[in-house]
């Protein structure tokens, strides 16, 4: 029997869903192929506006031709469907294209509303739909100086934070008397209204645009019916959507009053073998216009076909949102149009947050929400909706500020039921969540990367992040974070004893807050800690003992014993006299050289008694340690930028000296890397780096939390367009928090993705400085900064400290163990074991 | 009677940390333990490493137990007994160690 053939009109988010669904059930085995008219396979629109922030279309990409080729779809891209045949099964493409089907799938999405304006069709008039509509304003936006939005819904907003982020000067023309009118009350809308013109976005409501005409300061000038205008030389329309049905419509499947194409509850068109999902789908009247109901559309329509039962039952539009940076959700129904509702409200204009909780007439269940400026309610209130939960006897506690009782205003996540569903972004259920911590998830980062929830949208971070807890306890696991058995605190709160209470040694913190004689866990760790605030030498008295053999002998162990010398060479610069001094070096004690991945020399093989002549010439020539031993910043690689490569656009070795010059020395949880790329060709590699830094024509990108190594990870854009003050300001806090909360070699990439609220609210930290933690963070590194010393120089001043660097405490013969052989003309230790050499092809 | 040997004045021990010393030519590993006044000697040679490297290590205590965790892998070896925690197939060769006339002093085995 031939394999049944489905053909997908549309290759959305909604269309990729369905053919992933029947790709991950192996065991179905289907012909599929799909159509797109634009240029590229499926990509996030949910986060489009990433676009504006640095993503590029690839990282918006859901799929690759890759993933369709090795399972077999195919797809046909930038062709668009124009004929649908339901009598013989088969559809035509705008280039001749003809392709029989046994199921068809109609997943067109839907197509921006652009009001019948005249004027509406000039050539700087833009929608907000596709990446090609993003490139078109971002061209626009170039010579432009004025944008308008025409809309102020949720996508109108984030079309705004568009033309923001391009640099224009911001207004939003909206019809109605107030904002995102769908989802807000009034009280909501007109807090909107406020924080967004705080941000200087200019908001006009109850304006109906007449005509687009040429303008005298702009190119354009919007004439509104009541008589006032508008100048601006960039228009987004963004008015709303409409089903996407023009195909359905041609050729006689039935269509909804006011467009959609009609659908029962298996997603089937009244053509039994026709289906329509997504945007393009009208369902009891509805269109449904977010992501997550298309998705379970997808589900319904691929379980259809497959001969499983599953129903499309509807959608709730709940949603949550973070729009120029406030925070936004609506749940439920907040137009007052349940018989008896009533509600509570919290207004605080001093903070600017506003929440509603819109309650049935007996008390008992929750009707809808309005949350503004702090939307952390959310996960609880949208819960208590869905799963139709009972309230606490006192509702007003669920959207008060917290009095320092976290339990008061949640409720426990033990009493949701396991199909409760967590992240909607994903579908992930809380029996899903709590079957992946049963199999073995016990951090967020684990639970993310197993279950994909709270990767999309975020939004319900803080709700996975009590399921794991208390899915952790149930199972018997301690949630313990206790540094080992001698302190009884995690390494952030042995920070927060260490600063507040100024303990300067370890005896005083084992004497106050520890027990038995310490380990190798936590005295490294003190001694860490100790050094990120004091900044004492690490060779004092009171400090060797906490020193790994790294840190103890100021070198890198290797693993017959001996040491690496690695000198500084910030950003990889170093003058040809300094590389006669390391060749000269390296040659008179044997040292086997390598250039390492940091931009700097590596010298290997050096025994105790011959590191302080060593570094007494390295010290002579102007060479400094370059830390290489301790957990802290190591370099700062760089490009040579606009200084001679003649596609630089900021002089990106000057600052890498000047960043590796600032933060040299700094000890921290784990080692730190940074570096800096003086133009987008990336060459320096910044993007893997715990601190990466791109210069634009706008100023520097910052990209913090990535890294190389066995989990390799890109870093995240954290701000754009930024001059060196505010980066600096910017990296002082982000490394100081990150010294201050960081578990024991914990890098950056793996603190931020276990952080509640993530990069959201490290940013929230950092640049808004929610915590008001900026000054203290930027002193202490000052501190830190004031205190820093070369260690081998102050080690070299002091006769006491030198007398350590012996391998014989009561002679000077050396360690008669230690063999060398020779390997490409240089010295590596003896090889004791016989190699197996492997042949490879 | 064995004898007892000077190695070097106490005031060369470093607090809680460890010295290597040569003695009867073989590499002694030497800690001195400030927070109980303890004296280990035990074999600076690594058997899981196979590098003279022990005396290097940190002094740790577990369940009341003092250990040196190897500077290399960081195997926990019991400074009294000299068996590895964490592979006890490993033992170190200890010494008779004690401080006399502010000398630190080693135990000749022979």
């Amino acid at each position: 029997m031939n394999k049944q053939r489905i053909v997908v009109v549309g290759n959305g988010m909604v269309g990729h869903k369905f053919i992933d669904t029947l790709i991950t059930d192996e065991s179905v085995d289907y012909e599929i192929i799909t159509f797109s008219e634009e240029s590229r396979l499926a990509y996030d629109r949910v986060q489009l506006s990433g676009f504006f922030s640095g993503k590029t279309a690839d990282d918006l990409a859901l799929t690759d031709a890759t993933y369709y080729q090795e399972n077999g779809i195919n797809f046909v891209l930038n062709d668009k469907v124009v004929t649908l045949d339901t009598k013989n099964n088969q559809v035509v493409t705008n280039s001749g294209r003809i392709e029989p089907y046994d199921k068809l799938v109609l997943a067109t999405g839907s197509f921006p509303f652009v009001p019948p304006i005249a004027g509406n069709d000039k050539e700087h008039c833009h929608v907000y739909r596709t990446i090609d509509d993003l490139e078109d304003i971002t061209a626009s936006g170039k010579s432009s100086k004025v944008g308008v939005v025409v809309g102020g819904g949720l996508l109108g907003l984030e079309a705004a934070n568009a033309l923001v982020n391009l640099g224009l000067e911001t207004h939003v023309v909206e019809f109605a008397p107030r904002l995102m009118a769908v989802q807000l009350d009034d009280g909501g809308g007109q807090l909107l209204r406020r924080k967004i013109e705080a941000l200087g976005v200019q908001v006009h409501t109850e304006k109906a645009t007449t005509e687009i005409v040429d303008g005298e300061n702009c190119r354009y000038r919007m004439n509104f019916a009541d008589g006032s205008f508008l100048e601006t030389d960039t228009i987004v329309f963004s008015a709303g959507i409409r089903p996407q049905d023009e195909l359905a419509r041609q050729f006689d499947l039935k269509i909804g009053e006011r467009g959609g194409i009609a659908i029962n509850d298996q997603c089937q068109t009244n053509v039994e073998n026709v289906y329509a999902i997504g945007e393009c789908a009208l369902w009891d009247n509805k269109i449904f216009g977010l992501v997550a109901p298309g998705y379970q559309m997808a589900k319904v329509a691929a379980a259809h076909i497959k001969g499983e039962s599953l129903t499309f039952t509807g959608a709730d539009m709940s949603t949550k949102l973070k729009l120029l940076g406030i925070d936004v959700a609506s749940i439920g129904e907040v137009h007052g149009q349940t018989p008896g509702a009533q509600s509570y409200t919290y207004h605080d204009e001093i903070e600017q947050v506003y929440k509603r909780l819109i309650v049935s007439e007996d008390g008992t269940k929750i009707v809808g929400a309005v949350l503004v400026g702090n939307a952390e309610a959310y996960g609880t209130l949208l819960q208590l909706l869905l799963n139709d939960m009972t309230l606490p006897e006192n509702p007003a506690v669920l959207i008060l500020p917290s009095t320092g009782d976290e339990q008061a205003a949640g409720f426990g996540v033990e009493a949701l039921p396991e199909t409760a569903t967590i992240c909607s972004c994903f579908d992930v259920s809380k029996g899903d969540l709590t079957s992946a911590v049963a199999a073995g998830c016990c951090t967020m980062g684990d639970l993310k990367e197993q279950t994909k929830a709270s990767t999309g949208c975020g939004g319900c971070s803080a709700l996975t992040k009590q399921v794991l807890d208390s899915e952790l306890a149930s199972l018997g696991f301690e949630v313990n974070n206790d540094l080992c058995e001698h302190f009884a605190y995690s390494r952030q709160e042995l920070t927060d004893i260490i600063r507040v209470k100024k303990i300067t040694s370890f005896d005083q913190l084992l004497e106050n807050y520890g027990s038995g004689l310490g380990c190798e866990i936590c005295k490294p760790t003190a001694g860490s800690i100790l050094a990120s605030y004091w900044n004492e030498y690490v060779l004092e008295d009171n400090h060797i003992e906490l020193q790994d053999s790294n840190d103890l002998y100021l070198g890198n162990i290797q693993k017959n014993g001996t040491y690496s010398v690695v000198p500084r060479i910030a950003g990889g610069e170093i003058t040809p006299d300094k590389l006669i001094v390391l060749g000269e070096v390296a040659k008179e004690f044997d040292l086997y050289t390598k250039i390492t991945g940091g931009q700097r020399i590596d010298l290997f093989g050096a025994q105790l008694h011959e590191l302080p002549v060593i570094w007494q010439q390295l010290i002579d020539a102007g060479f400094e340690t370059g830390h290489a031993y301790g957990k802290s910043l190591r370099t700062v690689k760089s490009c040579v930028g606009n200084t001679w490569c003649r596609f630089g656009v900021d002089d990106s070795m000057t600052l890498a000296l000047n960043l590796e010059n600032r933060y040299k020395g700094l000890r921290s949880p784990h080692k730190i890397k940074f570096a800096v790329s003086g133009c987008t060709r990336e060459c320096a590699e910044a993007q893997s780096k715990d601190i990466g830094l791109i210069s634009t024509e706008n100023g520097w990108n910052m990209y913090v939390c990535g890294n190389g190594g066995m989990r390799p990870r890109h870093g995240d854009l954290f701000a754009s367009g930024l001059d060196e003050q505010t980066l600096i300001k910017y990296i002082d806090r982000f490394l100081m928090f990150y010294v201050r909360t960081a578990d024991r070699l914990q890098r950056t990439s793996v603190w931020m993705e276990n952080m509640e609220g993530g990069l959201d609210y490290l940013r929230e930290v950092v640049i808004e400085d929610k915590l008001n933690l900026a000054d203290e963070l930027e002193q202490e590194m000052e501190n830190n900064i004031e205190n820093y010393q070369c260690e081998w120089k102050t080690t070299l001043q002091n006769p006491e400290k030198l007398k350590r660097f012996k391998h014989f405490i009561n002679s000077d013969d050396t360690d008669n163990q230690l063999a060398f052989e020779l390997e490409r003309e240089q010295r590596i230790p003896a090889q004791q074991t016989i190699k197996v050499v492997e042949l490879t092809a | 009677m064995s004898q007892w040997f000077n190695i070097c004045k106490s005031e060369d021990l470093a607090p809680n940390s460890g010295i290597c010393a040569q003695f009867e030519s073989q590499q002694v590993a030497i800690f001195f333990c400030q927070r109980n006044q303890d004296l280990y000697a035990v074999s600076n040679f690594d058997p899981i490493a196979q590098a003279n490297v022990i005396s290097r290590g940190i002094i740790g205590s577990t369940q009341g137990e003092t250990y040196v965790a190897s500077p290399l892998y960081k195997q926990r070896f019991n400074l009294k007994t000299g068996v590895c925690l964490d592979l006890p197939e490993h033992v170190l060769k200890t010494y008779a160690v004690r401080i006399e006339a502010e000398h630190v002093q080693l135990q000749s085995i022979g």
